[in-house]
Order: structure tokens, then sequence, then C-alpha cells
């Protein structure tokens, strides 16, 4: 009863308001159109297969597929260290599987092919659909079938009536009136001693389907467009610096291919302090670090106003949104030469290698000593010792904070013009001075302390932060925060589209789409009723809905005074009615 | 609150223990169905086999015996009924303590998502039950809960901790229940998938008049479109969910990590498994493919579900790493 593959046949309607279904849908009508010969012939049936059951239903299987390399290989544009990482230890295949780009799967040719096959399909699909279906909309319900009895939710009812001719025509009135109150469309098909109304409803069925998979072409749209159109940068911030909204200000920049130089709102902003707070010792996660905050200041159009950057609180400045990525220590580092001459000091962040904060860091002195230097530290919040000697970091905040650097001297290579990352050392050309392999130690340094760079090369200091009057070494060193500055004035968009897409999905899978009839024949003391009902699709309520339409068709009988209930005797049961309920199903 | 999170995992030990008794029970109940159709089978002797296309009512149009009198008591899927209630009401109250315990909503780690998503794959089945009789499904429904849970108890249990700060969200609280809720719908869509093929297998036969027939209970399910057409409304409730979860989890992302889509390797999997059930909606309405292929695509589709849930959540390395283990 839930399918409309019982359709009638026998029925001819003016205007065919059933929705328009590929050839291959379930309910289609099965015609297989050999291509005619010719160019034009074979091209049409070619469209008709792209834009079939079949295909679409092919394509969402292979698209399936297609997405999941993405999730076994480590992708590009979401993590581009773990491809580095992937490429050194399988530099054998890496290449291989890099040709077939599965390393950047969904910007591939083959999976854009797929879902643009996918969409193209949709959309040939779609547009005859939204044609047929505006037609539909102004069809009236089709003409009573003869014999309503075939149907397979079918009721008769006999009423008695003293005035049988004329009840039989003001009780398809009141159904008429009762229909119509239900949300049906109507129309009247009275003939000679018959009279009947049919009644369709369920037309926002189709209308829902055609909006999901229209919007699901609106959000491909809006993501591909919306994309040209946005930006983001990364900036590192540390303690007490600024940024200001421009270009080349940022570490990083990705933008749209639309996104001009001056497209970027002027502002700028400060990073007054970073807050962070790590779970005690000795208490359950233990160490964890959370409720992090980037608290800020920022200048706008000469306005000055204070916000914070957290973990799902972007701050919202300018049409940019600005994003909480990361966060880490920046030890304050001096360095002098032989003459006591500052050549280098800066906070430089560090980046955080685990959970203690255990951080890597580079310091790189380009000028005023006789070579250039480089310094590859590490820094330990709360410093531990291990049996061998080595540092560990036990505990995220600043308790007994430690810095070790390695000296190296030599060439930076960053006068040749090629862009180099200020967090990595490349030590070819340079001479290590300090640590293993070398029979100078590494220098350790606490907060405030200063030590001597070895071949008398000068001095290198640890600055110690703190605010003055500080009692221990919370604050010793500055805290970086790792922003970023996002721009896309599209995911609205997708979001409405979205939203429409979901909202035609319930639709089109919750209206159920149903065609009524009920007709009235006059015999001499009576008037014979009969009901049935007929499912376009999935509806599997249809049985009770007829059931509550002859219920309530009585009660209106019943009250307007029209025929009378006949005494329950003879054939009230519905001929064609269940089979006697059993234990099992207790609905249907 | 150091008691409850004691009592929280003794509850939930019970619970597993009452859940495998009621398994048992139902696994009686099948059995006893097959003896009983094996016994009607010996009486009836060569009386036609007729299959129901529509199954609108299973013991008559299984055994063709309109007139059977005696009506069907399952006495053992009673039991096994009120054991899966009373195992409920345990881990609901193990869920509960585990929440006050932790002081925030009981879905934040692995061995949460296990005791929430199992929670709603029951009470889905219980509500169910009292509007159509899905007993059948008791064996898969309990004999999935103890599996999920004996695993989350033995393998992902994690001690109550803060939340992390991106799960400090009211998302949270909607996006994970929710792609729970569409789980337990599309749990018991797949229990009926796989019921309706071997219905569907058995039905072949008998028009084939083999000798066997496969398992008996079968005999007292309802036919195999009816079936299919049950899973199928399970299916279009959990895929609306589902969707729901997609945007929810994208709105989300959008705060938490600057983008609403990255294909992060969660966001991969529940967007794979999105267009497979889309796809298992598509063959439903596709000549050819409704029947056994579709049930095959929503099989398919709760495989993904499941592999999304443990495999990905405990070895894919992405953003999502909630799983609490280390
Ligand atoms: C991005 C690709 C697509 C997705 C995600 C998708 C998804 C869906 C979903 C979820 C439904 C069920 C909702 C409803 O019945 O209205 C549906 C139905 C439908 N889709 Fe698609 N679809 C896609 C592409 C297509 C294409 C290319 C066609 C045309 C060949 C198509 C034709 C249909 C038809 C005719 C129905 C109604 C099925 C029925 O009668 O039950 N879809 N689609």
């Amino acid at each position: 009863m839930s399918s409309s593959r019982s359709d009638l046949n026998d029925q001819k309607d003016p205007v065919d308001t059933d929705p328009l279904r590929p050839s291959d849908h379930i309910d289609g009508d099965d015609t297989i159109v050999q291509p005619k010969l010719g160019f034009v012939g074979w091209l049409r049936w070619g469209w008709r297969q792209l834009t079939s059951m079949r295909t679409a239903l092919i394509l969402l299987l292979v698209l399936a597929i297609a997405a999941i390399p993405g999730s076994i290989f480590p992708q590009r544009m979401a993590d581009p260290n773990g491809v580095t990482q992937w490429e050194r230890n399988n530099p054998d295949i890496f290449p291989v599987l890099d040709s077939l780009k599965m390393f950047d799967v969904y910007l591939s040719p083959w999976f854009s092919a797929i879902y643009l096959l996918l969409f193209t399909s949709l959309v040939g699909c779609v547009i005859p659909r939204i044609k047929h279906h505006l037609k539909a909309l102004q069809a009236r319900p089709p003409r009573t079938p003869a014999r309503l009895k075939r149907l397979a939710d079918f009721r008769a009812v006999e009423r008695t009536s003293t005035d049988a001719a004329a009840d039989a025509a003001a009780s398809i009135d009141i159904a008429q009136k009762q229909l119509k109150a239900l949300g049906y469309r109507v129309e009247r098909y009275d003939a000679g001693r018959t009279f009947s109304v049919s009644a369709e409803r369920g037309y926002w069925r189709e209308t829902g389907n055609l909006l999901f998979h229209i919007a699901l072409v609106g959000v491909l749209i809006t993501v591909g467009v919306g994309g040209g159109f946005a930006y983001t940068g990364q900036r590192v911030l540390v303690e007490g610096e600024t940024f200001a909204n421009t270009l080349l200000d940022y570490d990083s920049m990705n933008r749209g291919r639309f996104v001009g130089d001056g497209a970027l709102t002027p502002y700028s902003m400060r990073l007054d302090s970073f807050d962070v707070t790590y779970q005690p010792f000795g208490e359950p996660g233990s160490g964890q670090a959370g409720d992090f905050s980037a608290n800020v200041t920022l200048k706008e159009n000469g306005d000055t106003r204070t916000g914070s950057v957290k973990v799902n609180h972007p701050l919202e400045v300018g049409g940019d949104r600005i994003y909480l990525l990361g966060n880490g220590y920046a030890p304050t580092i001096t360095v002098r030469n032989a003459d006591g001459k500052v050549v280098f000091k800066n906070s430089v962040p560090f980046l955080p290698q685990d959970t203690s904060m255990t951080s890597l860091g580079v310091v790189k002195v380009t000028d005023g000593m006789p070579e250039q230097l480089g310094l590859l530290g590490f820094f330990y919040p709360t410093t531990g010792v291990l049996d061998t000697g080595a540092f560990f970091s036990a505990y995220g905040d600043l308790t007994n904070p430690t810095l070790t650097l390695d000296v190296y001297s030599g060439d930076l290579g960053i006068n040749e013009g090629t862009p180099r990352s200020v967090y990595v050392l490349d030590t070819t050309g340079m001479t290590k001075l300090t640590g293993r392999t070398t029979d100078v130690e590494s220098i350790k340094l606490t907060p405030g302390k200063t030590a001597d760079l070895p071949n008398g090369l000068g001095t290198v200091t640890f600055e110690d932060e703190s605010p003055a009057g500080a009692t221990d070494l919370t604050h010793s060193v500055k805290r970086f925060a790792s922003l970023q500055i996002h721009h896309d004035a599209s995911s609205v968009w997708v979001l409405v589209f979205a939203l429409l897409a979901l909202g035609g999905l319930m639709l089109a899978l919750f209206v159920p789409r149903r065609r009524v009839w009920v007709k009235a024949t006059h015999s001499g003391d009576g008037v014979a009723l009969e009901y049935a009902g007929l499912a376009r699709g999935e509806d599997p309520t249809l049985g009770a809905a007829v059931d509550d339409l002859v219920a309530g068709h009585a009660r209106l009988l019943d009250a307007a005074g029209v025929t009378a209930a006949r005494e329950a005797e003879d054939e009230s049961e519905p001929p064609a009615s269940e089979p006697p309920a059993s234990d099992t199903p207790k609905v249907d | 609150m150091l008691e409850l999170t004691v009592i929280s995992p003794v509850l939930l030990w019970t619970a597993i223990a009452i859940y495998a008794a009621s398994f048992v029970a139902y696994a009686f109940d099948l059995a006893r169905r097959s003896q009983a159709t094996a016994d009607a089978k010996t009486v009836r002797e060569g009386e036609l086999v007729g299959v129901g296309a529509r199954g609108g009512a299973p013991t008559v149009t299984a055994t063709g015996a309109a007139a059977d009198p005696a009506p069907q008591r399952f006495v053992m899927a009673r039991i096994g009924t009120s054991l899966t209630i009373l195992a409920w009401v345990f881990h609901l109250a193990a869920v509960v303590t585990r929440s006050i315990a932790a002081g925030r909503v009981p879905w934040a780690n692995l061995y949460e998502f296990a005791m929430i998503g199992t929670l709603l794959i029951v009470l889905v089945y219980l509500v169910v039950l009292t509007r159509i009789d899905l007993r059948y499904l008791g064996t898969f429904i309990t004999g999935l809960v103890v599996v999920l849970l004996g695993l989350a108890a033995t393998n992902f249990y994690v001690a109550v901790t803060p939340l992390m700060d991106p799960l400090k969200s009211i998302w949270l609280i909607i996006h994970v229940f929710v792609a729970s809720l569409a789980t337990a719908f599309f749990a018991l869509a797949f229990a009926l998938s796989v019921i309706q093929l071997m219905q569907a297998r058995r039905e072949r036969l008998v028009r084939e008049e083999a000798a066997k027939t496969g398992p008996g209970f079968l005999r007292t399910l309802p036919g195999s479109d009816r079936l299919e057409s049950l899973a199928y409304r399970f299916t279009i409730i959990g895929f609306i969910l589902w969707t729901f979860t997609l945007i929810a989890g994208s709105i989300w992302a959008q705060d938490a990590w600057g983008r609403y889509w990255g294909f992060d390797v969660k966001e991969t999997w529940t967007f794979v498994i999105w267009v497979v059930y889309a796809g298992y909606i598509h063959a439903r309405a596709t000549r050819g493919w409704r029947g056994n292929p579709s049930a095959w695509l929503s099989i398919v589709g709760f495989a993904s579900v499941m592999f999304n849930f443990t495999i990905v959540n405990v070895f894919f390395k992405g953003l999502h790493a909630y799983s609490g283990l280390s």
C-alpha cells in the first residue's frame, strides 16, 4: 500500500499530475527508447543516460569511494607537514601516489570529474522536472476512476436516506469541504446518479525534492565562487606585539583569485596578554591546558577597543574573523658580540613539541659577528632531568624554565633569496660549536642569566620578563598566540543553501502525496458511499488517513442530518479490508 | 564526586550483564519460532505455502495458514524485552551518574560516545516497539549493544577529565547527540536490511520449491517487501538527522577551526556515509536496484558508520582527536 506501483492505468488524466521521473525510476514509464540513427539521436540518447537514475546512483557511489583515499593519506590542504613526513617515510612510492593526486584528492582532476558529472546529471534531471512540476501545480485533480474497489485502500459505507438523490449530492458537497479543509485540492466529477469528488494533496513533496537538489547545486556554486573572494592568513603574535592588517604583515597568506591587494580592511591589533590554565598536578587530566584566551587591543577607523580571541569564539573585526590556532612560549634572547654590542634581541616564538610544552626554536644572527650565527634552542617550562642527564618538560606551565642552546656558525643561507622558515635552521654549511659531537657543552640558561658564547664570540642572555616585584617565574617568559585571520563572506550563503536542502529533504521525505476519492451513488432508500486512497510514492499512513476521512465524513453527515447510518448488521465491513491483525504488526 | 565515578561503571557492567541475559532470551525466542514453524509444517504437510508480497500480517502471509486460530505468543521475546527495559534503566543510570560526576553532557570522549550511542539505539528500539513489533530484532540490538558497551568499558574507558577547549561549545551538545541518534536509526535499518536479505532468499527458495528454505524463524517474520519498507523508513529519519549532523558540524568547525569544511578524516567519513545513504535512497527509487541491492547499500552504510565510530576514532589521525585515548 505504500507504493504507487499499483497505479490505475484505466484513467486518462487531462494533465498528468504525477512528478516527472527519469525513465528508469521505479515509477517510470519503462519505455526503452532506441537511439535514432544520427548524431543528434545519439546525443539525446547519451544525455538520457547521463540524467538517468542509474547514472546518478553510480556516480554517488563512485563519489563515496573516491573520497576515501583522502582519509588514508595526509592531504596537502589540511596537513602539509603530514605529507612531508609521509614522503620521508616512503620515498619510493611517494612520487607514484603523488602523481595520482593521492595527497590532493579533493582538488584532483578525477575527483572533480566525478562531482562535476554528478552535478551535470543533477541539473539535467531537475530542469525538466521543474517545468513539469510548475504545470502540475496548476492542474486539477484527475477524474474519479470508474471502479474505486480496485484500489488497495478502499472503504464502502451504506447510509439510509429519505431523499437519496439530493442527499447523495449533499454528502459529496460535505466531503468536498472536508477534503479542502484537510489541505487537498479538489475537483467535482458528477455524472448521472453518481456524484464524486477527486482530491489530491502533497505537491510539497515534489517541491521539497526539487528544492533539495537545487540547493545542493547552490552549495556547490557558493563554495566554488565564494572561495575566489576569500582569504586566510596566519600571524604569530608575541605578547606586546602589534599586527597591522596588510599583506606584508602576515606570516603567510592564502587568497582567492579575486582578492586584490587592496582588499584588506585596515585595522591593527596588539596582543596584550595570553591566558592559559593548566590542570594542576594530581588531578584527572593533570597538565591539560585550557581556557586559552588571546587578549587584544584593536584599532579600527580611529576607534580603540579590547577583545579576546578564544577557541570556539572567534573575534570579528571589519568583516574578518580572527581565530586562535595555537600558542607557545617566546623566550626573549639577547646576543652580544665580543665588543659587548647587542647584535640580536628579540622574543623568539618556540614551537611546542609535546603537551608539556617542550619547545623548539631558532635564533638567526645575521650581522655583527665575524660569521653568521645560528642558535638552535630547546625550551622547557618546567624542567625535569632524566637519568641520562637529558632535560624534559614535566608540565606545561612556567615553574622552573630552562633554555638550552646549541651554537652553529657559518652561512645561514638566507642571502640567496630562497625563502627560509624562521623555525628551521639549515645547518649545511655551518659548523657546530657546542653540544653533542663537539667538546663544548650546550648552553643552559634560566631566566635572567647570561652565558658566554664559544670561541669568545660574545654572550647570550635569556631575559627575565617578570613584572617588577614578581616572586616566582610564572611570568618570566612571554607567550605567543598563533592567529588565523579569515575572510569569507560566502559562508553564510553556503549555510543558507545547506539549510534549504535540509528543509527540502524533510518535505520530500515526510510529506505524503496522495489522491483520495469520495463517490456517492443513490439507489432507492439509500446512498452508497465509496472512499478510496492512492499513494503517490512512499506513504505508510495512507490507510489510516482514509479511515480518518471515512469517520470524519460520517460525523459531518450526522451533524448535517444528511442521510443516517445504516444499522450495522450487514456488510459494514469494507470489502477490501486489511487481513485480520495478528500479533506482529501493531501498526502498519 | 568520587563515589559517582565508581558507581557509574558498576551500573554499566550491570546493564551489560542484563543485556546479555536478554540477548539469550531473544535468541531462545528465535529458536522457538523455528521450532514452532517446523512443527506447524509437519502438521500441515503439503499445504501450499504462499509468500505474501505485502507482508501485512507476517504469520499469515508467511505460512499461508490464514485460518490459524491460535495467536502466536512469543514468551521468550517478552522476557527479552522486559530484560532489555531493565538493562536500559541501569544503562541510563550509568550515563546520568557519569554526567553528574563530569558536570557536563556525557558525550565528550569515545567511552561516553559509546555509552550514549547504545543508549539511544535501545531507546529508539523500545519506543518503536510500542508501535511496531520488531522483537525479532532483539537479538541483534542486544547483541550489538553488549559488544559495543563491552568494548567501550574494557578498551575505551577513561576517567572524567575537564573538556578540551574546542569541545566547550553548545555544538558539542547538539552535534554529537544528533549524530548518535542518527546512528541509532541506521542501526535498526541495518538490522532490518539484513533480515530482508535473508527473507528474500527464503522467498526465492520457496518459489523454487527448494527442500530447505533457511532458518525457520523467518516464517514468523514479515515478508521482505515490508521489511524493506520499514528499513527505508528508519533510514530516511536517520538520513535527515545525519544531514543535520553534517551541517551542525560545519558550523562548529567554522567556530573552532576557522573553516567550515576541510576534509579532515572525520569530516571525510561523515561525508562518505552521507553519500552512501543518499545512494541507498536513490537505489530504492531506481529500477533494478530496489530489493537486495539497496539492502546491501544500507549494510555498507552502517558498516561505514561503525568504521567511522571505532577505527577512525581510534587509529586515524585528525583534528577530531577526542577519543580521550592516548
Ligand atoms: C549530488 C547528488 C545527489 C544527491 C546527494 C541526491 C540525493 C537525493 C536524496 C537524499 C533523495 C531523497 C529525497 C527525495 O526523495 O526527495 C533524492 C531523491 C531523488 N533524486 Fe537525487 N540526489 C542527487 C542527484 C540526483 C540526480 C543526478 C538525479 C537524476 C538522475 C536525481 C534524482 C532524484 C529523484 C528522481 C529522486 C526521487 C526519488 C524517489 O522517487 O523516491 N538525484 N536524491
